[in-house]
């Protein structure tokens, strides 16, 4: 199920080709001799900029990597396993844990999975509000990313101005749901609630303030001497590197392959929404950090048309046997509160079959691939998280660059190891 | 008798003053990082939260002494010492005010060591300080300390040729290795000062203080988001603290040298300004480049180990060798 990519097509003089670019990448890495006597070392799992608890062996020729040889699954939590044990509702707070970053993203695919292999769809105020809950999701963790990148070349600093503008968004997360981090908002059928009063004024606030905030940092970075000169050429991975390891998200469009989900299989109201997609192509680190810088310009954007078109109406679809009910109707009435009895003690009723949906999160193509016997829980469940793949991918990534450098071409393709390992 | 009981007593202000100064600027730095960074910093312990190093003291001292099985423990031992020690030997060679200066009815130098191969001994212990480093990082039977062991090697050496030659200027320009001569020539106001003649001898040595250091931009050694804690990463509890002790102690000495040799030392910008003693002025400009390190370190990132050496070999060291065979061609013909 690797993404399919397209053609690379022809580009301009100032882009460059894919020749240009494998060019690049054989001057960019460091030659690795033949008769190198390699140094191990073992980096990680507590290593401080790994992103998390991933392990990686590398072999060290001075300071250029040999080899390496990832290790992942310090932070396996039996999250499949689990979720054949609970009804789907109760699946989705475990999809918070996967990347607790963009938490909603990862709810929000699980449910959409979900409908699909039921056949109901959200109301359309709810696909508003999931698609806002994406890009808040994108927003927070684009800063979040960019703070620790720029630490990862060692500006101390960023980290905590890049902090104080993702509090906006979890301050409206915080209004929407009560939770900062791990939202558990999306329901099948539907979002948990409608956005409550005050909010939208917030909200639309926050996102005048960011693109403002992000000019400023854009201007930081873009005339740093020394970040130019880390960041450029580095960790160069084209796009046919991008597609035979499964690259998705930002870093596949840095490598000048225009696939975003929202586009490409739009879910949510994203079919509704007018916006760009990111692209760069140069496919090196910078090119990596000037893709997320304007898709949170766009994601601005797209919150402020989630706001302006969201109609009124119902978030829950309404259907007894898929949808749990508001909790406002369980009190008042009878016969919602009996749906609501039945879904908590015994689960949704799911035709058998099978489904495989997927989403553009923040760090890329995340899928559900759920098999239904017709119970109320999953028979299997499965996810394909970016994250897994990132780090696959790292043998590919690492070779023949140096040591102080890897850190930052991890850090650029974006891993969550709660995600890689779930 | 009395010039030697002056002596200890001058010895003895100098080494707690660089004591003292560097356990404010732990604090100073952490808050300045707080601003920086929006927000507090350290703000419980005392006023301001200026006891905060002293707390840290009490912690790092009273923290169980962790010598891991495999180091050298002699060496292991020795490193922390070695690294501060010659720091503030070179503290001895800093004037403090004019010579024969009376204090009461005694006249004294305000200088510990008038000493005339001043700035040689300062290039000296300045090498002797790496070997703090590299011994750290060999005797810690660890890859991560030994890889900032070696790269503070390397880097050292490539930058200390650079510091060394950016000096040579103002030797040539003052006729003389003696910091209170040098001082003495910078005498009267500001534009008699050094930097102005050797501007870029400064900027050099001001480039190359920060690489001796360890500081942002040229942090390799202690490099966190690479190296874990490079060459300090065996250590714990008291030990480590030494380390990061010496780092402000360094620094210090560092802002001391610079202001002495380029910024006319104790001397005030104007004339009729030296009726405010000495040691303020030198006090101040030293606090200037504290600050300068302090602004530096936490606004940009790092070089990686290629970049620097290339900055190090082929631009610092070709331009002190330019400004060197300049200063000396117009030394000559005046």
């Amino acid at each position: 199920m690797s993404a399919p990519v397209e053609e690379h097509v022809e580009q301009p003089v100032s882009r460059p080709t894919l020749e240009e670019l494998k060019e690049r990448k054989e001057k960019s890495r460091q030659r690795v001799r033949e008769d190198a006597e390699v140094l191990t070392v073992s980096m990680g799992p507590h290593h401080p900029s790994t992103h998390g608890v991933f392990r990686v062996d590398l072999d060290l020729d001075g300071e250029v990597i040999v080899a390496t040889r990832p290790e992942i699954g310090n932070l396996h939590r039996g999250m499949e396993k689990l979720a054949e044990y609970r009804t789907y509702h109760q699946v989705i707070p475990l999809t918070d844990r996967l990347h607790y970053v963009a938490s909603f993203a990862q709810n929000e695919g699980f449910c959409e999975a979900v409908e699909k292999l039921m056949g109901i769809e959200a109301p359309p105020r709810a696909r508003f509000i999931r698609s806002m809950g994406h890009e808040m999701c994108r927003i927070a963790n684009h800063l979040l990313w960019l703070g620790i990148h720029i630490m990862d070349f060692g500006a101390i600093t960023f980290q905590q101005i890049c902090f104080r503008e993702r509090e906006y968004m979890m301050d409206l997360w915080e209004m929407l749901c009560g939770a900062r981090l791990t939202h558990s908002f999306c329901r099948i059928g539907g979002v948990a609630k409608d956005i409550p009063d005050g909010f939208e004024e917030k909200m639309r606030a926050a996102i005048e303030t960011i693109p403002i905030r992000l000019r400023e940092y854009d201007r930081l970075i873009r005339n740093n001497r020394i970040f130019l000169k880390r960041a450029k050429g580095i960790g160069i991975f084209t796009s046919e590197d991008c597609a035979a390891w499964r690259i998705t998200g930002p870093a596949l469009r840095a490598a000048g392959v225009e696939r975003d989900l929202r586009k490409n299989e739009p879910f949510a109201a994203y079919p509704e929404l007018d916006f760009e997609v990111a692209v760069e192509y140069d496919a090196d680190v910078y090119a990596r950090y000037l893709v997320r810088m304007r898709e949170m310009y766009e994601s601005c954007k797209i919150i402020a048309q989630c706001l302006d078109r969201m109609p009124d109406g119902p978030v829950l679809a309404e259907d007894a046997f898929h949808v749990i009910p508001a909790k406002k109707d369980v009190m008042r009435s009878s016969a919602a509160m009996i749906q609501d009895f039945v879904h908590v003690f015994r689960g949704p009723q799911v035709p058998p079959g099978e489904v495989y949906k997927a989403v553009e999160t923040p760090h890329g193509e995340l899928a559900f691939y759920i098999v239904s016997d017709g119970g109320p829980k999953p028979q299997r469940l499965r996810i394909s998280t970016p994250c897994y793949y990132h780090c696959q991918a790292t043998p590919a990534l690492f070779e023949g660059e140096m040591l102080a450098d890897i850190v930052g071409i991890f850090g650029s393709v974006d891993v969550c190891l709660g995600s890689c390992d779930r | 008798m009395t010039q030697f009981i002056f002596l200890i007593i001058k010895a003895a202000i100098i080494f707690f003053f660089c004591v003292g100064l560097a356990a404010m600027l732990i604090w100073g730095e952490r808050k300045f990082a707080g601003w920086m960074q929006s927000r507090v910093g350290p703000n419980y312990a005392g006023p301001a939260g200026v006891l905060q190093t002293f707390g840290d003291l009490a912690k790092l001292i009273r923290k169980e002494d962790v010598i891991p099985d495999t180091v050298d423990r002699l060496v292991f031992r020795m490193a922390p010492y070695i690294l501060w020690v010659p720091a503030a030997v070179t503290m001895a060679l800093i004037p403090f005010g004019p010579m024969d200066a009376r204090i009461f009815s005694w006249s004294t130098d305000l200088v510990v060591a008038r000493f005339d191969a001043g700035i040689v001994l300062f290039l000296a212990m300045g090498s002797l300080a790496v070997y703090g480093i590299v011994f750290a990082g060999w005797s810690s039977n660890s890859k991560w300390s030994l890889m900032g062991a070696l790269r503070s090697g390397a880097q050292m050496i490539s930058y200390e040729l650079s510091m060394g030659l950016s000096l040579v200027g103002v030797m040539i320009l003052a006729g003389s290795m003696n910091f209170v001569t040098i001082v003495d020539y910078q005498a009267g106001a500001f534009w008699h000062w050094n930097f102005i003649p050797q501007i870029v001898g400064f900027m050099i040595f001001f480039i190359a203080s920060i690489a001796e250091l360890n500081r942002t931009p040229f942090d390799l050694p202690e490099a966190e988001q690479e190296l874990v804690a490079g060459f300090m990463t065996e250590y714990t509890g008291m030990r480590w603290g030494i380390f990061m002790f010496s780092e402000y102690v360094n620094m210090i000495v560092m802002s001391a040298i610079m202001a002495t040799l380029f910024f006319g030392g104790w001397q005030a910008p104007f004339e009729s300004w030296n009726v405010v003693p000495g040691f303020v002025w030198l006090i101040i400009k030293m606090m200037f480049f504290i600050f300068m390190y302090m602004w530096i370190r936490w606004t940009v990132p790092r070089y990686r180990y290629n970049q620097l050496m290339d900055i190090g070999w082929k631009v610092m060291f070709p331009l002190a060798l330019a400004n060197l065979a300049i200063t000396a061609l117009i030394v000559t013909v005046k």
